[in-house]
């Protein structure tokens, strides 16, 4: 199949890169979320872009799938597809495009590259990469990662992934990302070296603060749902859409067995003999013409995935929320309990059980020197503890403003492009239909000719 | 008993002379190798000639449908006239007109049946009256088709409904079967009656008119069971002679009839499979709806969108059961009575091949010179007027039958592809999302 691009609604604003002589913008975002949120004020939409002296717009493509053997970690022989990624840059006054890198990636590499975007953006909803492994397929679709169609339609997830990422105006200035896309080896090296993997927050870390967090903001409360609700309700939808494929599949092949029954048949007869043989050929072009539509109709399925991806990206960023959120609940929780502890010094009342006012019940009381000492202490800690939860506010604070802003382009980017998916597959559903009446049109006037 | 000679001739002005002239079908050519699309037949789509377990029986209610062939009332769809069945000898000189209706459940100690009634309307002066009511079994309608064939071993008599439905069928009596038998039954007793030779079989009135303790003392004057069963054993012999001596026209016939019979089989499974397709699509679709309206109650700006889509999709279903219906009142029913033609074809050339036999017997035992040479010459002249009669009246009908079935199925077809037409453009409305949709379309 020749190299396809997405098509041209669906096509994405090209992004901007930083030019190469602005390596540390990059670094810079690789390093500190805090500065991140804090740079971007507003919908994060294109405009932006223009403001900052942006020369040249590119265009990237995951033009070419190939198979490749190579050894693994293990040692072990392995067979792999590799996509070649080109990227252009469009001269502006002119509009020719001049190939700029070109280099090979596998899979693993890309869900690299998103994983270490997750930990250093976990503000933004992450565009998500096409199914590792094929899902929701019907008969004739293969469940093999080698099949030539499933590497096609991952070659085209794979386009729209990158060019989701560049044209997203926070993730498009990354560094890392910038790297992926011009640095063919080492790049897995200069990924870890950020050691992104040991900023990522634990599974049961998050887990434990999605049960325990008292006060999340509603909104994302509510944002959680949606993303729930979204993802049942398109899986469920993909189920149902696989097996009606499946069916109208049979529908139309069956069909075919007429073409060839009849071209028999009107061996033996005299004037009806052309009648059905031409009727034949008939049923024999109305069966062929289920492969296209069909093919036509995967295309749809993979846009409405990407969407049942992206609620688990909302997820994700509902999730760094909560985390965020108890963690300041606990300093909160923290901080009230040593203020407690250095009044109740303070003032000798003991309300609370505490280890020292058991020891001091069983051993005496300590001399005021020692419990002086001790308040001093805490004392330290309460303004360390004010300090930190300020701060710990404030980055909630920022986190949320930026999510949500970010939460707000993708609303709007999803309907769009869910809204135009659902036209299109109305359309096709349309276009079927019309050619159905062609070619039983044309049958039935062979029929009527018998 | 013998094979009547009188009638076939004088009746049918409408056939072709039942001599020589017979048209023979072009067995000769070679069959043509598939129309080449055989991508289309890998073994994924179908293995038709395994026996599948869709011989079930599925028609829907006709409630579209009138079944009384006299009444004046204008078909509410081309589906109607199919049942009208269309008999090109004559239609205007019609004087019998038969339905039959009202399939109603008895039940005994021994054994629960169910009966039809029949109403006969005629103008024929051999008929007592004008009209007759009267109730049939199935063993009776039976027993008609048994003494039409012993009447006339070489005219092609329609062929009967299927006693039972073996798989599939989990209760003997299910409406669906019940009316589809009621179709088929209807459609026997119209063809006898507009065939020109049978429509004037005595057995035949005594079926339509006779009261129920008329018809029983009736049936008791054929010949028993044990002499019909004596003549099978016999009868089975002399066919396998009687197809060594065939003339050529027969074996050209014979051929068309093979072939045929191998077709229409495969037309009534390809049909079958079809619409057990469009049920299962039809089922899935249902289900496909509802998930997008279940979706929009949690979107804003996607809820007309998606209410859209799902009004298109329910389009669809409407347009698939108008295809089923299609199928199951236009088509199906036709290809199963070819089906059930072909096999009666295949008994009708092995009665001609039997009549036959019985003459070559005859002549060889005159040859050798076995027994009374004066009395087998006298047998021998009888046979070779059977011979020929039984031949003149087959070539006859068979020329008829092969019109017939040519309208028939000629009419089934187009009327399916008719169907299937309209369910498509039914399916053309774009409904709320018309603008977005029609956007798009010029964009492409």
């Amino acid at each position: 199949m020749e190299q396809a691009l997405p098509d041209p609604e669906r096509r994405l604003q090209p992004a901007t890169l930083e030019p190469l002589g602005h390596p540390d913008a990059g670094l810079e975002s690789a390093v500190g979320e805090e500065a991140e949120g804090a740079r971007d004020e507003g919908p994060g939409d294109g405009t932006m872009m223009e403001n900052n002296f942006w020369l040249k717009k590119i265009e990237i493509s995951v033009s070419e799938a190939e198979k490749r053997t190579g050894r693994n970690a293990m040692n072990m022989q392995e067979t792999y597809t590799a996509y070649l990624i080109e990227t252009r840059s469009v001269e502006h006054i002119d509009g020719q495009s001049v190939l700029t890198d070109s280099l090979w990636r596998r899979y693993s590499e890309f869900e690299l590259l998103r994983n270490y975007l997750l930990v250093y953006y976990p503000h933004i909803v992450v565009p998500p990469l096409p199914e590792k492994r094929a899902e929701f397929v019907w008969h004739k679709l293969s469940a093999d990662n080698m099949d030539p169609d499933f590497v096609e339609r991952r070659r085209i997830g794979l386009e729209n992934f990158l060019l989701r990422v560049a044209s997203h105006p926070i993730l498009c200035r990354d560094k890392i990302f910038y790297l992926f896309l011009t640095q063919e080896g080492n790049w897995k090296e200069t990924v870890n070296e950020t050691g992104f993997q040991l900023k990522a927050d634990s599974r049961l870390k998050a887990l434990n603060a999605t049960f325990r967090v008292k006060n999340p903001d509603k909104r994302f409360t509510e944002l959680k749902h949606y993303s729930d609700e979204l993802q049942s309700v398109i899986s469920h939808l993909l189920r149902v859409r696989a097996r009606v494929a499946d069916r109208l599949y049979g529908v139309y092949k069956v069909h075919g067995n007429y073409g060839r029954v009849f071209s028999e048949w009107s061996a033996i007869e005299k004037e009806m003999g052309d009648g059905l043989q031409s009727a034949g050929h008939h049923m024999d072009v109305y069966a062929s013409s289920i492969d296209d539509i069909l093919e036509d109709e995967e295309h749809y399925a993979d846009q409405l995935k990407e969407y049942l991806f992206y609620a688990e990206a909302l997820r994700a960023v509902c999730r760094k929320h909560e985390l965020m959120q108890y963690d300041l609940e606990m300093a909160a929780q923290d901080l009230a309990s040593k203020k407690q502890q250095c009044e109740e010094l303070a003032t000798g009342t003991v309300r609370t059980f505490s280890l020292k006012g058991m020891t001091t019940k069983l051993f005496g009381q300590e001399t005021p020197e020692q419990r002086e000492a001790r308040i001093k202490v805490l004392e330290e800690q309460i303004n360390e503890g004010e300090q930190q939860l300020k701060s710990k506010n404030q980055e909630g604070r920022e986190f949320v403003k930026n999510a949500w802003a970010d939460i707000e382009r993708f609303k709007e980017q999803k309907n769009h492009d869910l809204k135009e998916a659902l036209i299109s597959y109305a359309v096709m559903q349309i276009s079927m239909c019309k050619k159905g009446i062609q070619v039983w049109t044309n049958a039935k006037e062979c029929f009527s000719k018998m | 008993m013998e094979g009547e000679c009188r009638a076939p001739q004088a009746r049918s002005s409408g056939l072709p002379a039942g001599g020589g002239g017979g048209e023979s079908p072009g067995g000769d050519a070679p069959l043509p190798g598939s129309s080449g699309s055989s991508a289309l037949l890998q073994a994924e789509v179908l293995d038709l000639d395994e026996d599948e377990d869709d011989l079930e029986v599925f028609s829907k209610d006709a409630s579209l449908m009138d079944m009384n062939s006299f009444s004046p009332v204008m078909p509410t769809s081309p589906l109607s006239m199919i049942n009208q069945v269309k008999f090109e000898d004559e239609p205007d000189l019609k004087d019998l007109f038969i339905t039959v209706d009202e399939p109603e459940s008895h039940v005994t100690t021994i054994e629960t049946f169910i009966t039809y009634r029949i109403i006969t309307k005629t103008s024929r002066g051999e008929f007592d009256s004008s009209e007759f009511e009267v109730r049939r079994r199935y063993q009776d309608f039976l027993w008609l088709k048994e003494r039409l064939e012993e009447a006339h071993p070489t005219l092609i008599i329609p062929p009967l409904p299927e006693k039972f439905i073996v798989k599939g069928m989990v209760e003997r009596f299910n409406d669906d079967f019940i009316e589809t038998r009621r179709k088929a039954l209807h459609k026997f007793l119209n063809r006898i009656a507009d065939h020109p030779t049978l429509t004037f079989n005595e057995d035949f009135k005594v079926f339509l008119t006779a009261q129920a303790w008329e018809l029983s003392s009736h049936k008791k004057q054929g010949p028993g069971l044990l002499s019909r069963m004596g003549q099978t054993v016999r009868a089975v012999a002399l066919s396998m002679r009687g197809v060594k001596s065939r003339p050529e026209e027969f074996m050209e016939m014979n051929n068309f009839i093979e072939i045929f019979s191998q077709k229409i089989n495969l037309i009534d499974k390809i049909s079958q499979r079809i619409y057990k397709e469009e049920r299962e699509y039809f089922d899935e679709m249902k289900e496909y709806g509802p998930i997008h309206i279940l979706w929009s109650a949690s979107e804003e700006d996607l809820a007309d969108t998606l209410k859209g889509v799902a009004s298109c999709i329910d389009r669809c279903c409407k347009a698939t059961e108008k295809r089923m219906s299609g199928l199951s009142e236009a088509l199906l029913p036709v290809v199963h009575e070819y089906v059930l033609y072909s096999e009666m074809l295949m008994g009708v050339m092995k009665r001609r091949d039997q009549i036959q036999a019985e003459l070559d017997s005859k002549v060889e035992a005159l040859t050798s010179k076995k027994a009374d040479t004066d009395l087998l010459t006298e047998e021998i002249g009888k046979l070779e007027d059977k011979v020929e009669c039984a031949n003149n009246a087959l070539k006859a009908d068979w020329e008829r039958w092969k019109q017939n079935m040519q309208n028939d199925i000629k009419s089934a077809f187009t009327d399916m592809a008719e169907e299937n037409i309209h369910s498509y453009e039914q399916t053309i409305y774009y409904g709320p999302i018309y603008s977005s949709c029609k956007e798009k379309e010029e964009m492409i």
